[in-house]
């Protein structure tokens, strides 16, 4: 059987990087091809170059046995190979038909549009992909999962054959990507090819029949999905072993209190949550996508301000309307959403590691001390193990595990002891993951008093001294650190209705 | 895009308008002996005094991705209120140019203040302010001009020459020598200060500053109040120079200060820019008026002609950037 695409020995070099080492990848129809590797290892490129953006300096591409040239975007599609962006590029005031056929329209004449056409493909897509959707539906009012469901849409309205879908669970709620799964399968019994990029272990087990793994640029191997431990692809992944370790719990029974939070509310969002936190303390938060984990976070913060309850820290009430009063207090947060909400991604390491604290580098004119802002980016920078060739270096170049980190040397420069992490790992590849771990840790170790909101189980798990947690709103329990998955999901899903029962 | 070459692209920017400039002056040198002359030159200088007073001014505020449409007519504004304080009150010179720096900063204050707590979009905000400042000035003056006949040293500001006293062969005017103050100053705050940090930072990304606890609303309203008291500054050239304060004067002033900000480099969507790029823009703006002027090119066309530059700067910093990529 041939294969529906093969790409043997890429090259690809960009100025000064080396980011494709003689890679070969192969893909059948019918089969879920999982992509694996850290970030900067290379994925992206190898499938930018699979669809047409980019153009490999050397090797070959192979589409139904003969060697074919993609110069662009256009190209691939032609020849059936589609792509769902890992940030939705859609239009969010057109219709879902709209989005699917852009550039594409059904014309009548004199340019009119044939909307009829245009919504009746549309709904012929989704037919054959078996879920339900208005073609009407403007896709900005849709939830992300749908969204998501619209590009996947868009990609097979080229007819694809190969579908390359680059973590397309990030946003997503377990019933949502079961429900995204159900769609894959189908596709796959229909024959195309996906290729499935993720760094959810869990979901490549559930979903993929083989795992082709990369690092540095460079090809490690392929292997079944089926027969191969996620350990093994973990090792292939960071050229080491990684041992799960369950979290550690001390004793916190003589340790003051750090934070109490009590009847905190806000509309729908937050209704009556008390919960303390004291120092040294990790408190994992889970709870299923819409929980209002972040919305409480965002409270607490002062981001968006609770309408009633009560704050205090270390013992004393506070009054927080603004981010500004939280961090008078003490409070850092860590958005889940780095780029828009944490970094500013254009300016340099340094000037986003003073973020917080620059006053305290400035004499009365103003004046920031750079010499002295310098050397602390430069002590963070070893301390936390930032990779970045210097302090002067824009974040944006960073990968996602750096720019967290610099995140985190922000507030601690800020002398924040309460730290809120919301989805720390988000984005981020396993390596840098246990790194991040590891960090958590020691800064509880050190008196930190830390709240971790996670989506991911197995994190909340293996961080958290205690576990909170949320359902629609409410705080449906706080379990030992520990607790089984089971546990933590009944009180996920222990809605009010029920509850009242 | 690495590090190195960003840098490269924004110094290329900077480096493309210097050219532009000294393209334009050694063309208008070879097509007329009356341009490189000193007197031409203090006389180009003079001109772009308060435009480029303006120009600065607006600048930081266009790094913060905000918008200044009321300069123009807020110098105006400044201008009447030191008239009134000179002229009617017959205060003390120095009183006369604090009031009109005063004036020009309560004026952006306000806007900041519309901009930052009211959560209108900048355009609009100072839209209105625009509006609002140029009846302001026409209501307090009665529509007719203040003159500074009675205030001594008044046309010295912009006309007098701290330079030509000590160096006679280059009678260098006080109006320019402000200018280059001016643009030192700023350029120095938003290199080397914490409102210079925060004025990128805010035109970067305004949430991610907010949620690092910085009070990003008082910050924005003091860049704007920053800016209004450079345009008192500016309103105190103009009035100098016409030894009067003309309550009709100001609509456009705006326009093609902005105009310059562009055409240096800076970028109209925030985080970018530099007040060298500003400075070399308002030049290469008088330069080609007057170039253009000493080759008897009709003043319609003249305009003409700035419009094309103005695209056409824009236009060769997006093919940069897009190359880049």
């Amino acid at each position: 059987m041939t294969a529906l695409v093969k790409l043997d020995t890429i090259e690809k070099r960009f100025p000064g990087v080396h980011a494709l080492k003689s890679v070969s990848f192969e893909l059948n129809a019918g089969e879920v091809h999982a992509l694996m590797g850290e970030n900067g290892a290379g994925k992206s490129t190898l499938m930018k170059i699979l669809s047409g953006v980019y153009q490999p300096d050397g090797g070959k591409i192979i589409v139904d046995g003969l060697e074919v040239s993609l110069p662009t975007p256009r190209t691939a599609q032609a020849l059936g190979i589609g792509i769902v962006h890992q940030e939705l590029a859609l239009m969010r005031d057109l219709t879902v038909a709209q989005n699917i056929w852009i550039g594409r329209e059904p014309r009548l004449s004199f340019g009119r549009l044939d909307e009829a056409k245009l919504n009746a493909d549309a709904a012929a897509i989704f037919e054959s992909m078996n879920i339900r959707m208005d073609p009407r539906a403007i896709v900005g009012e849709l939830t992300i999962a749908r969204q998501q469901m619209v590009e996947i849409a868009k990609a097979l309205s080229y007819r694809s054959r190969v579908l390359i879908m680059d973590e397309p669970t990030a946003a997503l709620n377990d019933a949502e990507i079961a429900e995204l799964f159900t769609i894959l399968r189908q596709l796959r019994t229909e024959g195309v090819g996906i290729i499935y990029i993720s760094h959810k272990m869990d979901e490549i087990k559930r979903i993929s029949d083989r795992v082709t793994v990369m690092r540095d640029g460079a090809y490690v191997g392929t292997v079944n999905a089926a027969e191969t431990p996620i350990s093994q692809i973990i090792s292939m992944m960071v050229g080491r072993e990684l041992t799960d370790e369950q979290a550690r719990i001390p004793d916190l029974s003589a340790a003051p209190m750090a934070l109490e939070v009590e009847h905190l509310s806000r509309g729908h969002e937050l209704k009556d949550i008390s919960f303390t936190l004291k120092q040294g303390e990790i408190l994992g938060f889970a709870g299923l996508m819409g929980a209002g984990r972040t919305e409480l976070a965002r409270a607490i913060f002062g981001a968006e301000p609770a309408q009633s309850g009560e704050i205090r820290v270390h013992g004393k009430p506070v009054q927080i309307g603004s981010p500004a009063d939280a961090v008078k207090a003490g409070i850092g947060y860590l958005s889940e959403d780095r780029k828009h909400f944490g970094l500013a991604l254009g300016m340099d390491v340094r000037a986003n590691i003073a973020m917080a604290s620059l006053p305290r580098y400035a004499d009365k004119l103003g004046r920031i001390n750079e010499a002295a802002l310098a050397r602390i980016a430069r002590d963070y920078i070893d301390m936390l193990n930032i990779r970045t060739p210097g302090d002067a270096q824009e974040v944006r170049l960073l990968s996602g595990g750096n720019q967290q980190k610099v995140v985190i040397a922000k507030w601690l420069l800020r002398d924040c002891d309460i730290l809120i992490f919301d989805e720390p790992t988000r984005g981020i590849d396993v390596g840098a993951k246990a790194e991040i771990y590891r960090l958590l840790t020691e800064l509880a170790l050190q008196g930190k008093a830390i709240i971790v909101i996670s989506s991911e189980l197995p994190e909340v798990l293996r961080l958290s001294h205690r576990i909170a947690v949320m359902c629609e709103g409410r705080l449906t329990g706080i379990l030992p650190g520990g607790a089984s998955q089971e546990e933590i999901m009944a009180l996920a899903t222990e809605r009010e209705a029920l509850a009242a029962e | 895009m690495s590090e190195k070459e960003a840098r490269k692209g924004s110094a290329h920017q900077k480096l493309l308008a210097f050219a532009s400039l000294i393209v334009l002056v050694i063309g208008f040198s070879l097509a007329s002996p009356n341009f490189f002359q000193v007197d031409n030159i203090l006389s180009i200088l003079q001109a772009t005094s308060v435009n480029g007073v303006l120009a600065v001014g607006v600048t930081m505020v266009i790094i913060t991705g905000g918008i200044d449409l009321s300069i123009g007519t807020m110098m105006t504004f400044c201008a009447v209120v030191s008239g009134m304080v000179l002229t009617w009150l017959g205060l003390p010179l120095i009183l006369g140019v604090i009031a009109g720096m005063a004036a020009g900063a309560a004026c952006g204050l306000v806007s900041g203040t519309l901009i930052a707590k009211a959560k209108i979009p900048p355009f609009i905000a100072t839209l209105g302010m625009m509006l609002v400042l140029k009846g302001l000035s026409l209501i307090l003056t009665g529509t007719k001009p203040i003159y500074f006949n009675n205030t001594d040293g008044y046309t010295d500001i912009s006309q007098g020459s701290l330079i030509g006293d000590l160096l006679p062969v280059f009678p260098l005017p006080n109006g320019v020598l402000i200018l280059f103050i001016v643009a030192a100053i700023v350029a120095w705050v938003l290199s080397r200060t914490v409102l210079g940090r925060y004025t990128f930072a805010l035109g970067s990304n305004e949430e991610a500053v907010r949620l690092s606890g910085v009070n990003t609303d008082a910050w924005k309203m003091g860049i704007y109040a920053l800016a209004g008291s450079i345009c008192g500054i500016a309103g105190i050239l103009i009035s100098s120079r016409l030894n009067s304060a003309q309550p009709a004067l100001g609509l456009g002033y705006e326009l093609e200060a902005i105009a310059a900000v562009v055409i240096g480099g800076t970028s109209l969507s925030g985080g970018r820019g530099t007040v060298l790029g500003t400075l070399i823009g308002a030049l290469i703006m008088s330069v080609l008026t007057n170039g253009l002027r000493i080759l008897s090119v009709a003043p319609e066309w003249q305009t003409v002609v700035t419009g094309v530059i103005i695209i056409a700067a824009v236009y060769a910093d997006q093919m940069r950037r897009r190359s880049a990529r």
